[in-house]
């Protein structure tokens, strides 16, 4: 599956979208879903939370493991995704549309956070 | 170990069809094809195909297989019905577990022990150090077998138009050589999923030409290749015991809840009219742990050791190896969970657990698992959590 050409990447496999009014939306990648295997549990932050980018703000378990969830960047989040927490496997079959995982007004005061353009993040996750 | 993986003569046939790949006990096996949910589900409703190519065969040959393996091992071998399978162990001085193991008895002096990959050369040198003393010859066979399984309800319709064998005279925990899509093979009805299913032993050369007939075969009943992913998750479903958690060398059979497989009557020549005996008939015979087990008997029956108990989630968050069972109440760790997965068949999280006899009987209130510092309450169950209708 292609990673989507108008959304960022983190090195811990996180996508997020350009912003709109401050607020990007996140999720794990396909790359990523496809190495967990089934999503079976998704812990999310709470509405409100401040998260940090590059640090832990939830996690997903799969039949085989539980990960960490990373925030891609830092900010505030303003709303969770309810359809995925009821329903994990939509991790799976849609990591990019109706498996999104959170919303984030990010705090531009945090600096420029690192992240990788597609193609930079498939050449990151081995193609 | 610095050993590069070793492979299934199927791998290649895996890689083509996509599979993920994992190390397991030093092979590169298939852990999934796609969603184990669905390599799960298939084989509850229909059928699933597997490569267990791992799994170490050993070969015990002579007049005095049966005696040999009755010293060697927990289980009464010698009486075993040539055609039938015996799910036993073979335990250390100490009594503690080497390996679980099922072994064949192909013909009357013909025996196959098929041992886990990750112990199969620790059965393969302790079989053949306490064979020395008999007329028999332990051989290395893990070379020369590959090993498909096709487990599911489907699976015998399936077998049945690539054999001419008497499938519905092969009973639970039987084997018999034949000829699977033109390929020798003997065919086992064993498996490790909870389902009725089939094992074929074949020739590694033999082994592709037999997945491609059965994949073939199978297409219409819905017939998957499915990964040891799902074959941990059915295999726990259905209770049974993996060595490395529920069973180790720490553990007697009698500490793991299967002292049934330790046979102290067991008898030289199983009561079967043998010339060659060297014991007399229905004496009961020696065998390698015997005074440690008679202890650990008489220690389970006096003090029960904690007992292996099912848990089942309230919640979703998955409890996994290692994690402490606790009181609910106190917090205090009354347990150690063995095996977890989100069950697909149940809808929940499960796990097996050695929890404390005052904990472990069904529906003990007051059960928790302490998930990553949080204490998630759990139900406990009887084992097995789930039981195919027949």
């Amino acid at each position: 599956m292609s990673n989507p050409q108008q959304l960022r990447y983190s090195k811990e496999h996180e996508w997020l979208s350009a912003a709109e009014e401050g607020v990007s939306t996140v999720g794990i990648t396909a790359h990523a879903a496809e190495a967990l295997g089934d999503v079976v549990y998704v812990q999310l932050p709470e509405v409100g939370a401040t998260v940090t980018a590059g640090e832990p703000c939830g996690e997903l378990e799969s039949t085989k493991s539980v990960s960490d969830l990373y925030a891609p960047v830092s900010g505030e989040i303003t709303e969770v995704n309810q359809d995925v927490v009821d329903d994990p496997a939509l991790v799976n079959s849609a990591p990019y549309e109706g498996g999104w995982l959170f919303k984030v007004r990010t705090d531009d005061s945090a600096g420029e956070p690192e992240l990788l353009s597609a193609d930079e993040y498939a050449a990151f996750a081995g193609g | 170990m610095t050993d590069a993986p070793r492979r299934t003569p199927l791998d290649a046939l895996h890689r083509s069809l996509g599979a993920v790949m994992t190390d397991f006990a030093g092979w590169e096996m298939p852990l999934r094809y796609g969603s184990e949910r669905d390599e799960h589900t298939a084989v509850r409703t229909r059928a699933g195909l597997f490569d267990l190519s791992h799994m170490g065969e050993i070969t015990v040959t002579g007049p005095q297989a049966g005696q040999a393996l009755n010293h060697a091992l927990v289980g009464s071998l010698a009486a075993l019905a040539p055609g039938r399978a015996r799910y036993t162990m073979i335990c250390a001085e100490s009594g503690g577990i080497l390996d679980d193991l099922i072994v064949y008895r192909l013909a009357e002096d013909r025996y196959l022990v098929v041992a886990n990959a990750a112990n199969a050369q620790v059965v393969l040198d302790a079989l053949t150090e306490r064979a020395a003393g008999f007329d028999a010859t332990v051989t290395d066979d893990r070379e020369n077998y590959a090993l498909i399984a096709v487990q599911g309800p489907e699976s015998a319709s399936i077998l049945a138009g690539l054999t001419d064998a008497d499938l519905a005279g092969l009973r639970y925990y039987a084997g018999l050589p034949g000829t699977v899509a033109g390929v020798p093979a003997l065919i086992a009805r064993t498996g490790y999923t909870g389902e009725d299913g089939f094992e074929l032993f074949t020739a590694p050369g033999d082994a592709e030409r037999l997945w491609r007939a059965l994949t073939e075969a199978g297409r219409e009943a819905g017939l998957t290749p499915c990964g040891l992913s799902c074959r941990d998750t059915l295999r726990l479903e259905a209770g049974m015991p993996l060595y490395g958690h529920e069973l180790s060398t720490a553990l007697t059979p009698f500490d793991a809840g299967l002292g049934r497989v330790v046979k102290f009557d067991k008898a030289a020549a199983g009561g079967t009219d043998r010339a060659d005996t060297a014991t007399t008939p229905g004496t009961p015979v020696d065998f390698v742990g015997r005074e440690a087990l008679e202890a650990a008997a008489a220690r389970a029956a006096e003090a029960p050791p904690r007992k292996l108990a099912g848990l089942v989630a309230e919640g979703r968050r998955v409890p996994r190896a290692g994690y402490a069972v606790v009181d609910a109440g106190s917090g205090a760790v009354i347990g150690e969970v063995t095996s977890g997965a989100p069950s697909p068949t149940l809808g929940r999280p499960i796990a097996m657990a050695y929890v404390d006899p005052a904990y472990a009987a069904p529906g003990t209130p007051g059960v928790a698992v302490d998930i990553r510092g949080s204490h998630e309450p759990y139900e406990v169950v009887a084992l097995p959590f789930y039981r195919r209708e027949r």
